[in-house]
């Protein structure tokens, strides 16, 4: 029988985190993730895991690819700025193909901004933010559970692709109570297992092999350039293989809303509003933000006539959105940002507008 | 027959790229030496810096991981986590150790990071060409200082080992030259001592050598190691600073 808990979010992501095998954590305060290095403080040496609060973010993800590149399971939280700090080295994890699982508790921005939640981020992550030819693999989850189930497999993923993988959550889902299906426990790797389980992992050479170096330094540009050649394969893997939406009424829909995360339950709301003033709405719910679920659009019906993108930020997703319409449709933005939250009624008031002005 | 000399199992048998007479050759030497003698090569992890030794993978026989600028020392206690019980190290020069990542090494330090950290001081930026550092002397010239350092304009340089000798955490603080071979055997005892406080797991161990950069200080080699003597060695003092008991032997 699965165990139910009322979960704080924040501290269902760490619990999801260690029940995926995590045994190391490193971070830095920043409102609105604190509960989550409270959490992993109390937790970890229980179970001969380890802590440390780092002096800055730029450590924690320092840490993060130390240890992990001994093999490690890690996780590593933060919130929009802190992420910000850390992405050299998430560029570096990129180069390396270490599989570290980053959680962004998105606030508002730009600049040290706003502690309320918002998704300005949506450039921030899957965009990269760190230097050079790679992607972050980023997961968006629109409720608690949700969350500690993308954890999971975020770390699966990472394991898989040997990438960074990020889950893009918000202020709000950190900070709300649900009730959540506790994930099953997976035990970490044991020490002595390291060199079965990751063979390419840093463990002393024990006389036994060659001595591993990993690096992201390449002095001679065509040896780089092969080299980026000969991992680009798994990005195109994901972007066949990642990509996961949600997808809701679509067959009549006169509207189109595209929202991720947190927005698109209030997007839902806005839908169930509109619908009893006659006008049908449907949804497309990305669920990886990268691979961008582009094969969704092409479940839009003939009778759509105006696709919105919902988002709390000015646009970003839209400018993916509007890629994957590829001018099939007319696209809108309907958008909050600093930390300010869309409310249903403001949804359906604005889409009636974009609806009139067409 | 007996053997009086050996090629060192902890260098890789590959052509050494520093310049000539650069002392990064025998700060890497001298650190293989001292752990094949121990005999823990093979439960070494190595973390190298962004400078000139960014590739001190290529010759140390280790396992290695290489940092962004200035994160060694967080890089390594990531590493520690994993591997408590493996030798960890992190090789850093002083634009990476004493600019960029002070922040890093400070805190290591306070933790008392059960690692060993190896500091390259050679008093200016080597691998970008010859800007100041946080270590330039007074009156010293580089390319962003091209009529010498002032302290009005840069401050007086850093003394790393001092600075960390006030740390609780850092258990052991040695600073040693490179430019004798009288210097240079103390340097290897005071590496044996910082990998010994390791193994007794005693807190942080940090090892300044006072190193040479011919190229960018623009004299020949064995003029720079002279000029270590003359103008290195009397600001930055070779001496020990901390030493716990269990090793001072
Ligand atoms: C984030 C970042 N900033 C700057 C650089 C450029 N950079 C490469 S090496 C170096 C300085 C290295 O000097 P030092 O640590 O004294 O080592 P040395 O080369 O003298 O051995 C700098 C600034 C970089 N690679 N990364």
């Amino acid at each position: 029988m699965k165990e139910k808990k009322l979960m704080k979010g924040n501290e269902a992501f760490a619990l999801a985190a260690i029940r995926s095998g995590c045994r190391f954590y490193f971070g830095y305060p920043i409102t609105p993730q604190n509960e989550i290095p409270e959490y992993m403080s109390r937790e970890l040496p229980k179970i001969g895991g380890s802590f440390i609060q780092a002096e800055s973010e730029l450590a924690a993800i320092n840490m993060a690819y130390g240890a992990a590149a001994s093999g490690g399971r890690v996780f590593i939280s933060s919130s929009s700025p802190g992420i910000a700090l850390m992405q050299e080295s998430i560029s570096i994890l990129a180069s390396v193909q270490l599989p570290v699982v980053i959680l962004n508790v998105m606030r508002g921005g730009p600049g040290i901004g706003s502690i309320q939640p918002a998704q300005g981020d949506y450039n921030q992550v899957t965009r990269g933010g760190g230097n050079g030819d790679y992607h972050v693999i980023v997961y968006a989850p629109n409720s608690i559970q949700e969350a500690m189930d993308m954890i999971a497999k975020a770390y699966d993923v990472a394991d898989e692709y040997r990438n960074p993988v990020m889950i893009a959550a918000d202020g709000m889902l950190g900070q709300m109570m649900e009730p959540v299906d506790l994930p099953e426990d997976k035990g970490g790797i044991k020490a002595g297992d390291i060199t079965k389980v990751k063979p390419w992992a840093l463990t002393g050479h024990k006389d036994m092999r060659d001595r591993i170096a990993m690096n992201s330094v390449w002095l001679k540009q065509d040896q780089l350039e092969d080299y980026i050649n000969s991992y680009w394969p798994k990005y195109e893997k994901a972007e066949q293989e990642l990509a996961e939406y949600e997808t809701r009424s679509l067959q009549a829909a006169e509207v189109v809303f595209v929202s991720f995360g947190s927005t698109s339950r209030i997007t839902l709301e806005a839908m169930r509003l509109l619908e009893r003033e006659g006008i049908k709405a449907g949804l497309i719910r990305p669920k990886t933000l990268w691979p961008f679920p582009f094969h969704a659009f092409d479940e839009i019906s003939a009778k759509t006539k105006q696709i919105i993108s919902v988002e709390l930020s000015k646009g970003q997703m839209m400018q993916d959105v509007k890629l994957a319409v590829s001018g099939r449709w007319p696209v809108g933005l309907i958008s909050r940002v600093g930390g300010m939250l869309l409310d249903p009624l403001e949804i359906v008031l604005k889409t009636k507008e974009i609806l009139e002005v067409r | 027959m007996r053997t009086v000399f050996e090629y060192t199992k902890g260098m890789r048998d590959t052509e050494m790229t520093y310049c000539p007479g650069c002392t990064h050759g025998i700060a890497h030497r001298l650190i293989m030496e001292v752990l094949g003698e121990k005999n823990v090569l093979g439960s070494t992890i190595g973390v190298s810096p962004v400078g000139c030794s960014i590739v001190a993978h290529r010759f140390m026989n280790v396992d290695m991981l290489e940092s962004p600028h200035g994160r060694a020392p967080a890089v390594a206690s990531g590493i520690k986590r994993v591997h408590p019980d493996n030798f960890v190290f992190t090789y850093q020069g002083d634009g990476d150790l004493a600019s960029i990542g002070t922040a890093e090494i400070v805190h290591a330090a306070h933790r008392g990071e059960k690692f060993c950290t190896f500091f390259v001081n050679n008093a200016i930026y080597g691998m970008t060409g010859g800007q100041m550092a946080p270590t330039t002397l007074i009156g010293q010239k580089s390319t962003t200082c091209v009529d010498g350092r002032t302290k009005e304009q840069a401050g007086m340089p850093v003394k790393m080992s001092e600075l960390i000798a006030t740390i609780d955490g850092a258990v052991f603080v040695e600073r040693v030259a490179l430019n004798s071979p009288g210097n240079v055997r103390k340097a290897k005892k005071a590496i044996e001592k910082a990998f010994d406080v390791q193994e007794k797991k005693l807190g942080f161990a940090f090892v300044e050598l006072l190193s040479s950069c011919p190229t960018n200080w623009g004299l020949p080699p064995v003029d720079a190691l002279g000029w270590i003597k003359e103008n290195l060695i009397p600001y930055y003092p070779v001496k020990q600073f901390r030493c716990p008991q269990e090793v001072s032997l």
